[in-house]
């Protein structure tokens, strides 16, 4: 049932994304950025809060007209930042909900991520329980039909002698005391949730907590254009001693109030905690096979710490020295962490194919796919090609399916991310003449299943990044397309473009001044010395 | 790079970024208001019954027998002593003849000593009716010892309250 859910909303996603990365292009894609979005939403809703709270007259008597101030009055400003304020805190439920499922249907909430993910459920009834509190401020119908709800729903759990409904009996039973205590928490609640939203990325190292530039300006210029086409307003002053019986009600906060007229508000505690737990229990439901983590052998690791930097888990952590060698620190990887990513190993300068075979063992590997096999895999595969369009395609287990691929007569060879290949392979194979041309590909951009495998593929190839990719390797004979798992067709196209390209280039020669002191731009002293001591 | 053959314009894939910020707001802006909900139809109204009373004490005050007395530490050697439980409060509301809601409350506490709470809700429809609160909050009494009748309108949408309390004389309709 959970799988089949899964299968389809996935296919619902790439679909979705396919569309969104047509118009936005991947870097912008506002679905590979909702966490983010969230995050901005949340930023609108306290900045306007803020601006509110100075206007808020906080008696159950001034409430309502100070809002209406604000409103009408003051619509300039205290109007839209009224509406901003509401239609954020909505955006951030819509935002939310769709990163959570969007984590759910494309499995990533087991394993490694159950961290994330715990922590995501109870942020989801810190948002709700703040969206339906700042209701209840207004004290304007809605916020009367709110109140009394919400009360009589409270009330069914055995938490107080005297129902808290009683507070709303009528107009004459309504106390200030207790409205002054909302007030209270609508300001304890968020920041409580602020608190743990942090905690909720605190094991990711460099989440991704505000959109870029251009989609940050994009949502925050049509939330101020649906501000001023549909100002947020109040549905008149509440009166207990009416019902509010037909309510413009915020679906977005609201959706379960209409069941407590259905159901008993027994049933709708037994289904809401049901689906929370369901939530908590789900990285375990079933648990994702535990892969074998990323091992470090001190032997080789000199303790540069570009596993460290380049980790998108925080899964590495550089200590002190345990054994004699002369460096000051050494990696160590925290299994529970760990995603089995391989990224690591990619960023590792050891990991070098120029070593030769029998002692490559670099300072940190993947005991299911250690450099030495990735190399002899490599040179096996490069061997059966034959012609002046020799490539080996690098990909992906979350990218398109490579076995289609190597039907057109190339090599193949699945990582499990495309950044656990060292860039050095690259200048291997082609300086080496062991291929014409390499070519790269994974998930889709801005979207990488380990997050930042694309990211750190293109920087190290780009020359940003260590381990940078030598100088001397042509990049004309480097190819990447970043396909995901749903454009097969595009990739092999890409490819075959790619294939002709290298056919006009004709075989790799050495260029004249390829002594590897030439390229010290890509190279700070420690790579060199490195590289210089392997090769 | 470019993504799909249609959009290769620049300014068509602004249109389309402009259309989707567009379904946006205005998915934001619709559901934030609609659509309305009919919480109560409109030719009704709305009796709420709520209280909150203590019972009379369960039973009379006792003496304690000098065994009994001489069981106990010295610090507690009191002689009267008067049970803290409370009589459960029995309660019966009936509009036009019609049962609405009959119960028995019990009392909060561990030693059943508090009081006794009731919070319920009747939609009925708007117009006249004839209501009548009954209760009884002594075990020891039989019948009722608390009733209150009358013909009352009410307006749709209005909210009618049946509180209780004893000091003023017991059932409070308004
Ligand atoms: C206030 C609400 C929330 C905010 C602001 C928020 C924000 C974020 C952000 C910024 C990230 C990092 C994304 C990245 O850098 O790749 C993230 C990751 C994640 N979130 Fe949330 N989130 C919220 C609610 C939730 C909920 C309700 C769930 C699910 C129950 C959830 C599940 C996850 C998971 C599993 C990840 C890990 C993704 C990964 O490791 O690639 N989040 N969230
Ligand atoms: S395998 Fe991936 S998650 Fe594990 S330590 Fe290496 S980079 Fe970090
Ligand atoms: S990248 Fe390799 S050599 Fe550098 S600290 Fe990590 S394991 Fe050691």
């Amino acid at each position: 049932m959970l799988k089949w859910f899964q299968r389809v909303g996935r296919r619902g996603f790439l679909h979705m994304e396919a569309g969104f990365n047509a118009v936005f292009g991947p870097r912008l894609n506002p679905l590979y950025h909702l966490g983010a979005l969230t995050f901005l939403f949340f930023w609108v809703v306290i900045a306007s809060g803020i601006y509110l709270y100075i206007f808020f007259e906080t008696s159950i008597e001034g409430a309502y007209d100070s809002v209406e101030y604000l409103t009408y009055e003051q619509w300039y400003l205290g109007g839209i930042m009224r509406s901003l304020h509401r239609y954020a805190s909505d955006a951030m439920v819509l935002t939310m909900m769709l990163h959570l499922l969007r984590e759910f249907t494309l499995d990533r909430y087991r394993g490694f991520r159950w961290f994330s993910w715990i922590t995501g459920v109870p942020l989801i009834w810190l948002v709700f329980a703040s969206g339906i509190n700042g209701y209840w401020l207004v004290w304007d119908k809605l916020a009367q039909y709110v109140a009394v709800t919400t009360a009589e729903w409270i009330d069914w759990l055995p938490l107080f002698n005297e129902p808290m409904a009683r507070n709303f009996l009528n107009e004459a039973a309504i106390s200030s005391r207790f409205f002054s205590l909302l007030q209270f928490l609508h300001i304890g609640i968020p920041l409580f949730l602020l608190l743990l939203s942090w905690v909720h990325i605190k094991r990711i190292s460099r989440p991704r907590v505000n959109p870029p530039r251009g989609l940050m300006v994009g949502t925050l210029a049509s939330l101020v254009v649906l501000s001023l086409l549909a100002p947020a307003v109040s549905q008149g002053r509440a009166n207990l001693d009416q019902v509010a019986s037909v309510i413009q009600l915020d679906w977005f906060y609201l959706a379960v109030y209409p069941l407590f007229d259905i159901w008993s508000y027994g049933g709708v505690w037994i289904l809401l905690g049901g689906i929370t737990l369901l939530l908590a229990l789900m990285p375990w439901l079933p648990r994702r096979h535990p892969e074998p983590v990323a091992v470090v052998d001190l032997d080789n690791c000199n303790g540069c710490g570009r596993c460290f930097a380049d980790c998108p888990f925080g899964a590495v952590v550089m200590q002190p020295r345990t054994d004699s060698q002369p460096f000051a620190q050494e990696a160590l990887v925290a299994a529970d962490l760990c995603a089995s990513c391989g990224i690591c190993v990619g960023a590792c300068p050891t990991a070098s194919p120029f070593r030769r075979t029998s002692d490559l063992v670099p300072g940190v590997d993947l005991p299911q796919l250690t450099i030495r096999e990735i190399r002899e895999k490599t040179l096996a595969a490069a061997a059966k090609l034959s012609g002046d369009d020799r490539v080996i395609v690098y990909g992906c287990d979350f990218g398109a399916d490579l076995g289609r691929l190597e039907e057109r007569g190339v090599a193949v060879l699945a990582l499990p991310c495309i950044a656990a290949l060292p860039p050095s392979f690259l200048d291997f194979v082609i300086t080496r003449k062991h291929v014409d041309g390499v070519f790269l590909t994974g998930c889709r951009e801005g979207d990488c299943y380990y997050r930042l495998g694309i990211e750190w593929t293109q920087e190290r190839i780009g020359g940003k990044r260590d381990p940078y990719l030598r100088k001397r390797v042509p990049r004309e004979r480097i190819d990447m397309f970043w396909a995901g798992p749903d454009r097969s067709n595009q990739l092999a196209q890409k490819l075959d473009e790619f294939r002709g390209k290298l056919r006009e280039l004709g075989p790799y020669t050495k260029p004249r001044s390829s002594h590897p002191e030439g390229d010290s731009r890509w190279n700070d002293k420690g790579v060199r010395n490195v590289t210089d001591r392997m090769e | 790079m470019t993504y799909g053959g249609v959009y290769n314009a620049k300014w068509l894939r602004y249109i389309a970024q402009a259309a989707l910020y567009g379904l946006f707001i205005a998915v934001l802006g619709y559901f934030s208001v609609s659509p309305a909900y009919v919480h109560l139809p409109p030719d009704q109204a709305l009796i709420k019954l709520s209280f909150s009373h203590p019972g009379q004490p369960k039973g009379g005050c006792r003496e304690r027998t000098d065994e009994e007395l001489a069981r106990l530490p010295p610090n507690m050697r009191i002689r009267v002593v008067c049970p803290r439980e409370r009589s459960p409060v029995f309660i019966e509301l009936e509009m036009d003849g019609r049962l609405l809601y009959r119960d028995t409350l019990i009392p909060s506490g561990l030693s059943r000593d508090g009081t006794s709470t009731v919070y319920r809700r009747f939609p009925v429809a708007a117009g006249r009716h004839h209501l009548r609160a009954r209760l009884r909050d002594d075990v020891q009494v039989e019948g009722f010892n608390y009733v209150r009748e009358a013909d009352i309108t009410l307006k749709p949408a209005q909210v009618f309250v049946v509180d209780f309390n004893a000091k003023s004389g017991g059932f409070i309709f308004k």
